[in-house]
């Protein structure tokens, strides 16, 4: 999914960015507009939808009853996806996931693991036997870079939009609902983009397909760090992944508050 | 909890495997294991077994992913069914995937891949046992056969992790901490500049936690860029 740019493109956005601007006239630490709709699908158990700048993300969550996994066997489970569908960029291909959609569905998959935010016990019907099996499908429907942050956002949105449909008797009657899904924690992503010396927040595509290396920060709402990942073929000095740790926090607050 | 869970990781300040908090498990690297491969090294780094073998630069295919300006590095991580208790299914799974990726961008900072345009430098990673901590392993084995093929590089690239068990910040995890501990840490590092690579985390580290953790894990990656350079020294002499 490597969209050609041209030499004169990414001198000139790196030069910007090296007088301390960037291309759309943003902060380094500033985030574009975000709006946040929750509910919006019917038929899912929760969904929302999350434009970041250009960038659309559509979250559903849809619940089934299945076993357990072996080794945790009174744990619900919780499948986390993303569909870089060919419709959201002229890079996407149809077929198989890319690494890259697969990065994204495990690193955001990640966050909310780790943080704990889904109450995985509390999803447990019978021991050994039956438990709530939540599959969380993120949509991308426009690509305008960033979408670690923005299918984060989307996820937790939906997460907390879920409601849980009523079991009963070995059946699953999604046109009842018992109650909203136990989500007792908001963990955000923060992404960050090195080019050249400089580092900017909430990168769009453009800044995306010149960057030198991305750092993501996923913390929950104690603050606490739960997920990072590295990309991009470049390098962070020590001391820069120290700071952007804390100036995730901060970032991942602002962020907490749109929901 | 998870079914096998310890009750403690750490008593009398060892850990279940008899080691120190800041302790690395083994290490033991050889360069240039494989006699087809234009440059292998195999490691067993505790429990676990993994070979490398890097091929190029060579023709591309497909086409399509040829650059005018530069070599693609390409790497496939690999586990072998038999490599887990429980066989994994053979092929690649959106671990491996992830793997791959993140494999890929550790190595690419230090390869000079311009040097070698409209080619492919292929890195095959195979863990034939697994004991927690392979993609680290898995890395600092490819940069050693990269070297053996004679890649040009501006260095070596050494990953080691780091984790949190019992509240404890502790180097390089084996399976159990890896399994039911409660931090994580991969890193990786250019030694000369101590420019990272590599970093990725899962569990729950304080702002102060992350930092103990990430210094001891570069620390661990200089121990392992020593065995890397011994292996080195050892198959093609020199290094005084």
């Amino acid at each position: 999914m490597e969209d050609i740019i041209s030499e004169v493109e990414r001198d000139y956005i790196a030069s910007l960015i090296a007088e301390g601007k960037r291309i759309d006239g943003r902060g380094f630490d500033e985030y574009r507009p975000i709006e946040i709709e929750t509910g919006i699908y019917q038929k899912a158990d929760g969904s929302a939808k999350v434009t970041m700048g250009n960038t659309l993300v559509a979250a559903g969550v849809k619940l089934i009853v299945g076993e357990p996994y072996s080794d945790t066997p009174s744990s619900g489970v919780l499948t986390t996806s993303a569909e870089l569908i060919p419709l959201a960029a002229p890079t996407f291909e149809k077929g198989p996931p890319s690494q890259e959609a697969i990065e994204v569905a495990r690193v955001i998959d990640r966050v909310i693991r780790e943080s704990g935010a889904v109450d995985f016990d509390a999803l447990c019907i019978t021991e050994k036997e039956a438990v709530w099996i939540a599959f969380l499908d993120l949509h991308i429907l426009d690509y305008d870079g960033n979408l670690f942050d923005c299918g984060t956002l989307a996820a937790i949105a939906a997460l907390l939009n879920t409601q849980m449909p009523k079991y009963e008797d070995e059946m699953v009657i999604y046109e009842e609902k018992t109650g909203p899904l136990p989500v007792r924690d908001k963990p955000m992503e923060t992404t960050f983009v090195k080019i050249g010396k400089g580092i900017v927040l909430d990168p769009n595509l453009n800044e995306e397909q010149v960057l030198d290396a991305r750092l993501t920060i996923g913390t929950n709402q104690d603050g606490d760090i739960c997920a990072m990942q590295k990309g991009g073929p470049g390098t962070f000095t020590q001391e820069e992944i120290l700071e952007l740790v804390n100036k995730s926090k901060e970032k991942a607050k602002e962020l907490r508050k749109l929901l | 909890m998870k079914v096998g869970q310890p009750e403690k990781f750490i008593i009398d300040g060892k850990r279940l495997d008899g080691r120190a908090v800041d302790e690395l498990r083994p290490l033991k690297i050889k360069a240039g294991v494989l006699k087809r491969a234009d440059g292998s090294a195999y490691l067993e780094w505790g429990g676990n077994k993994v070979i490398a073998a890097c091929y190029g630069p060579r023709e591309v295919h497909p086409k399509h992913m040829m650059r005018p300006d530069r070599a693609v590095l390409r790497t496939y991580y690999n586990m072998a069914p038999f490599s887990v208790i429980d066989r994994k299914r053979p092929g690649p799974d959106r671990r491996s995937q992830e793997i791959s990726l993140v494999t890929r961008q550790a190595l690419e900072p230090v390869v000079l891949t311009n040097l070698y345009p409209r080619t492919a430098i292929d890195i095959f990673i195979e863990i034939l046992q697994a004991q927690a901590g392979t993609r680290c392993t898995g890395i600092t084995a490819a940069s050693v056969a990269l070297a053996d093929a004679g890649i040009p590089m501006k260095s070596l690239v050494p990953a080691c992790a780091a984790g949190k068990v019992d509240g404890e910040i502790v180097l390089d995890l084996f399976d159990i901490e890896d399994n039911f501990g409660s931090a994580d840490l991969p890193v990786a590092i250019i030694p000369k500049t101590g420019e990272v690579t590599l970093l990725q985390m899962d569990g729950n580290l304080k702002g102060d936690e992350f930092e103990r953790a990430f210094k001891l894990a570069v620390e661990g990656c200089y121990q392992v860029y020593e065995k890397q350079k011994e292996a080195l020294i050892e198959k093609y002499g020199g290094g005084d």
